[in-house]
């Protein structure tokens, strides 16, 4: 997907005396990351961003261990314990959707982008550099997660780099998962209509697993639906790595589902910009 | 000479909308076009077929010798563009803002820094650049978005209604600037709504209304055209208007309508018969409030351009 330039282009350069830098390698790279830190110090520049993508996990966290503990694991403790592998792939999957996805529409929105687009830089690099910068708020997110967690009586049963391993897991799943926020973006170009779709987009997928309760005392078809859903898979695939348990068979699922996301919601999202910026 | 940009029967078509019908444009290297037009013209539509953010459903392009539907991001490399609303990021200095622009265009951090460092000065934003743009005025939004479309160097600048928005002190200032990269040799292509505004900066006017080319001439051509200018006279005593309009009319060797609410107004070939109204008035003891050159509103332009026998599309509808 990379569109290398032939170097310094096919047609003569008329002697103007202008020097324009000679086109380098890996150009989408190199602008993606450029493009990325653009959007990472916007972001440390609006703490209330930040803020939201931070706190929202730990609200559920917390939410739910007092709201439910009691009657789904018969203590809080318990439930803990059964709660956060869910509560860190929420994490990941959640934080920074809307934000990404709102920000996406005020460049388009407001010449931004226009302005990269009439430079030779790579259409899918202003795309990727704002999933990218999600990547240090998954960081930060995650980091504040386990912080609370702990405080709370969170323990890791297995070890650091299992407990690495699971973030890294939940990460890739997120970043995947990010590209339906983009396609969504491109598609609505509108921030109400985006705000809303971008948040309730992920429900089914996080909320229909066995995260919060065991899948036994759903409903028929909702025991069908987190029997498929892959983000169950990777809930399986972090408990194993916290918490001890069957790792392999969740771990791979989790990866393979996150090959078909960005395949398929980041060439679509790719081609649905190209197709609406021209 | 060559030109270093030419475009031939340009149109597109949005929808049901033609926002260009067979547009004509060319500027020789290093001149200013200024192309004028009112409000839905397609002009903006114009710079973006030209600046490859859009593609054109016909016509042709050719953007310093590059074919912009052909090769876009040679052409890119070419070109700055600077639309027509600001969009510098808010949340980024004016030098953040720069450096961007210059890390986009393949310049190492070093020199992406000192070609910021060196525009902010230039644009009078040196003591401003390290904060945040969110705090510039309007006008300063404007000088960096220009300063940021010069990042690259360019050969030709499109710059879409770059003083929409200015007070009259800014305007002129950024006037100057653009004169002085016209100067230098940068190819200026301007869109405006104000004839004074490409009046003042232009070497040729291409004039255009629903989307197609309505007149291309040298300023002085095109206000010969719209009739020549207006000289505007108010006596300091509403009494002395009948006095200053024969001052006037000797002046300019022609009848003078009665003069209404104290102020005399008559149109002018030449621009030495100003001159004479001048001394004229100073002769004869006129003491005035106003005194001026007027050029002729966009209004006014397009009323004689298409009065001479072309039907705008309103008058077919
Ligand atoms: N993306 C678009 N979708 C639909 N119609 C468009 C689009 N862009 C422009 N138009 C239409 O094309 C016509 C020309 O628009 P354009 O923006 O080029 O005019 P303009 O001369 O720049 O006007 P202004 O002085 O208001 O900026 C208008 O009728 C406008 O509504
Ligand atoms: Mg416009």
């Amino acid at each position: 997907m990379t569109t290398t330039t032939a170097p310094g282009g096919t047609t003569a350069r008329p002697a103007t005396g202008r020097r324009t830098p000679a086109p380098r390698r890996c150009p989408l790279a190199r602008h993606s990351l450029t493009l990325a830190r653009r959007n990472l110090t916007k972001t440390l520049r609006n703490p209330g961003e930040l803020a939201d993508a931070v706190i929202l996990p730990v609200v559920f966290l917390v939410l739910f261990v007092y709201l439910f503990g009691g009657a789904v694991a018969g203590s809080t403790q318990a439930y803990l314990q059964y709660l956060f592998p869910g509560i860190l792939v929420l994490t990941t999957v959640l934080t920074g959707q809307v934000a990404t996805a709102l920000s996406l529409v005020q460049d388009m929105k407001k010449g931004v982008f226009d302005r990269f687009r009439s430079m030779p830089v790579p259409r899918t690099s202003m795309l990727l550099g704002s999933v990218l910068a999600d990547a240090v708020r998954y960081v930060l997110a995650l980091a504040v997660l386990f912080a609370v967690g702990s405080a709370l009586g969170f323990r890791v049963e297995t070890g650091v780099a299992p407990a690495l391993a699971a973030c890294v897991l939940a990460a890739v799943l997120g970043f995947s998962l990010s590209w339906l926020s983009v396609l969504a973006a491109v598609l609505l170009r509108n921030e109400v209509m985006v705000s809303t779709v971008v948040f309730l987009l992920p429900f089914p997928l996080v909320f229909g697993t066995g995260m919060a309760a065991p899948v036994e005392t759903m409903p028929g078809w909702l025991q069908a639906w987190a029997g498929v859903n892959p983000v169950s898979r990777a809930i399986e695939a972090v408990q194993g790595l916290l918490l001890g348990g069957p790792v392999a068979g969740p771990a791979a699922a989790t990866l393979w589902w996150s090959g078909v996301f960005l395949a398929v919601f980041g060439t679509a999202a790719v081609v649905a910009y190209r197709r609406v910026v021209g | 000479m060559s030109a270093a940009f030419e475009a031939e029967g340009l149109v597109k078509r949005f929808g049901r909308t033609t926002a260009l019908d067979g547009v004509d444009l060319r500027a020789e290297r290093g001149s200013v076009l200024g192309v004028l037009g009112p409000n839905g013209a397609g002009k903006t539509t114009a710079i973006r077929v030209l600046a490859t953010l859009l593609r054109a459903d016909a016509g042709r392009a050719v953007v310093d010798g590059v074919d912009v539907a052909r090769d876009p991001v040679s052409v890119r490399r070419r070109i700055g563009l600077t639309g027509q609303y600001a969009t510098v990021d808010e949340d980024l200095s004016g030098a953040e803002n720069l450096v961007l622009f210059g890390r986009l265009l393949d310049l190492s951090t070093l020199d992406a820094r000192a070609r910021a460092a060196r525009l902010l000065d230039r644009f009078g934003l040196a003591d401003a650049g390290g904060r945040r743009a969110s705090t510039y005025s309007g006008g300063m939004r404007r000088r960096l978005d220009l300063a940021a479309s010069l990042v690259g160097t360019p050969a030709v600048l499109f710059l879409d209604e770059p003083t929409t928005g200015l007070d009259p002190g800014r305007r002129e200032e950024l006037w100057q600037t653009i004169r002085s990269l016209a100067d230098d040799g940068t190819t200026v292509l301007l869109t405006t709504q104000y004839l004074e505004e490409a009046d003042a900066l232009a070497d040729e006017i291409t004039v255009i209304d629903e989307g197609r080319v309505i007149a291309h001439d040298t300023p002085a051509g095109l206000k010969q055209q719209a009739g020549g200018q207006t000289v505007v006279v108010r006596p300091r005593d509403p009494a002395h208007a009948g006095a200053a309009a024969e001052v006037v009319a000797r002046a300019t060797g022609g009848p003078v309508a009665a003069p209404r609410g104290g102020v005399v107004t008559t149109s002018v070939e030449d621009e030495r018969e100003f001159a004479a109204v001048v001394q004229g008035l100073e002769g004869a003891g006129v003491a005035v409030t106003e005194l001026a050159l007027r050029l002729p509103s966009l209004d006014e332009v397009f009323l004689s351009l298409t009065d001479g026998g072309r039907t705008t599309p309103k008058e077919d509808a």
